[in-house]
């Protein structure tokens, strides 16, 4: 609204719906995130720093402590820009968003949610409730890395993985997604299926991180060329990637 | 119109306000507390930061109506008196951590939330806490040093 991109002829105050805010943490395999809570409160939630550490990890590159006190998760996924973390992350971790209207309430998954730039599956007069989202299961790691120009500035790039580890040690799932790499947030389905079943060594790190490249499609701007981007696509890839394998070779 | 009731520097107001009148616009316009400053009016620059119910906040990205019944804390509220000001206020003046002085009110009140969580910051930390609000003249070294003295002086 600031930006004069919207200039709405009705405008409702979500912020008294207290019971939308708040991360549920139940004793199942799933956490849900209400539409509420606001990025602050994550931080310090430590449900989230044990089940979602991609989440707890991309926190302090959202903006400013100012803004990350009044954001919300609910309003950041609505919203659906491309360079946000959020939606990447919640695409990689394979997460589904509860959506409510007057007609009733619908499960979409975060891979039909995400649309493309600023546009969702939300029909108009659906409000998003809550994001369910996986726990980070055990002999797995996560690593989200991002380039921005100063702290607090959207990312030029950003990267995030998970790892998960079988029993022998090799890679059992592999998950990437990115952001500011196309029109929405990016999974990178034929980067993250190079990995499955394979070791995480240096090769294989190499080669997914090619595949990152080829499958993004980023915009460029007058901070960083598409070369540039599809560069640092590599490699923070690379990297992600080598410390995902790293914490997952380092729990449990 | 709508009818707001709002704590500013622990004193009440009762106003009616306009639907899109912004936080900032507010205070500076109708309560003429013009200490918050406006400099971007899209939340980048920090200059407009007050303290929202405890919490540093860009007063330029909220309504005046979502106020009502809250609690806001103003540069105007932070000193005690003109002789007695702020820690905070007399470390920047004590380390010249202000130039025009355009970023200094929101500055100080992100500054008081974070020194009251923490109140033995590293440099680091500074930096970090301090990296929402723009400042055009001094190039933050004098107001770090600053927040270092403040720190110091409120720990005792
Ligand atoms: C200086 C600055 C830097 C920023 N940097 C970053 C950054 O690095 N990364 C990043 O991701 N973001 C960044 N942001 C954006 C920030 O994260 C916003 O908080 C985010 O866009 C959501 O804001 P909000 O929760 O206040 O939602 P609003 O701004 O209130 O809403 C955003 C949109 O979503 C809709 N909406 C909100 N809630 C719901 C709901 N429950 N259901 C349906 N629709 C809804 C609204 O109608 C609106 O269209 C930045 C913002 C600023 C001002
Ligand atoms: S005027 Fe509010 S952040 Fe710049
Ligand atoms: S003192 Fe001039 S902008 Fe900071």
């Amino acid at each position: 609204m600031n930006f004069r991109l919207t200039q709405p002829a009705i405008l409702i105050d979500i912020n008294p719906l207290n019971e939308l805010a708040g991360v549920n943490n139940g004793a199942g395999e799933r956490l849900r995130v209400g539409a509420l809570t606001r990025y602050r409160n994550l931080e310090r939630d430590p449900a989230t720093a044990q089940h979602l550490p991609l989440i707890a990890e991309a926190l302090p590159h959202i903006a400013h402590p100012q803004i990350r006190n009044r954001g919300t998760i609910g309003g950041n996924l609505a919203h659906a820009d491309p360079a946000s973390e959020m939606p990447a992350i919640v695409l990689t971790l394979g997460g589904r968003l509860r959506a409510q209207s007057a007609k009733g309430e619908r499960w979409i998954d975060a891979a039909d949610f995400f649309v493309g730039a600023l546009t969702t599956a939300l029909e108009p007069d659906e409000m998003l409730m809550e994001v369910e989202l996986p726990k980070a299961p055990p002999r797995s790691g996560a690593c989200f890395m991002e380039m921005s120009r100063r702290r607090g500035d959207f990312a030029i790039i950003g990267v995030a993985c998970t790892v998960r580890l079988d029993d022998h040690g090799r890679c059992a799932e592999a998950r990437i997604g990115l952001c500011n790499a196309g029109d929405g947030p990016v999974f990178a389905t034929q980067a993250a299926r190079s990995l499955a079943g394979r070791a995480i060594g240096k090769n294989e790190i190499a080669e997914a991180a090619k595949l990152v490249q080829s499958e993004i499609d980023p915009g460029g701007s007058i901070h960083a060329s598409k070369e540039f981007q599809r560069h640092l696509a590599g490699v923070l890839t690379m990297r992600a990637l080598t410390k995902a394998g790293e914490r997952a070779r380092g729990s449990a | 119109m709508h009818p707001i009731t709002v704590t500013v520097n622990g004193t009440k107001y009762e106003r009616q306000v306009e639907d899109r009148l912004l936080l900032s616009d507010f205070l500076r316009h109708d309560l003429l507390l013009a200490g918050t400053h406006v400099g971007c009016e899209h939340g980048v620059c920090g200059a407009c930061t007050v303290i929202f119910d405890g919490a540093p906040v860009r007063s330029c990205l909220m309504f005046a109506a979502q106020t009502d019944g809250h609690r806001i804390e103003t540069v105007e509220g932070l000193a005690v008196d003109r002789d007695h000001l702020h820690p905070l206020q007399q470390a920047m003046r004590d380390c010249h951590g202000l130039q025009c002085g355009y970023c200094t009110p929101g500055i100080l009140m992100t500054m008081k939330v974070f020194l009251e969580e923490t109140p033995n910051p590293d440099e680091a930390q500074i930096r970090e806490a301090l990296s929402g609000n723009l400042c055009r003249c001094t190039g933050y070294q004098h107001i770090v040093e600053a927040v270092k003295l403040a720190a110091e002086r409120m720990r005792k």
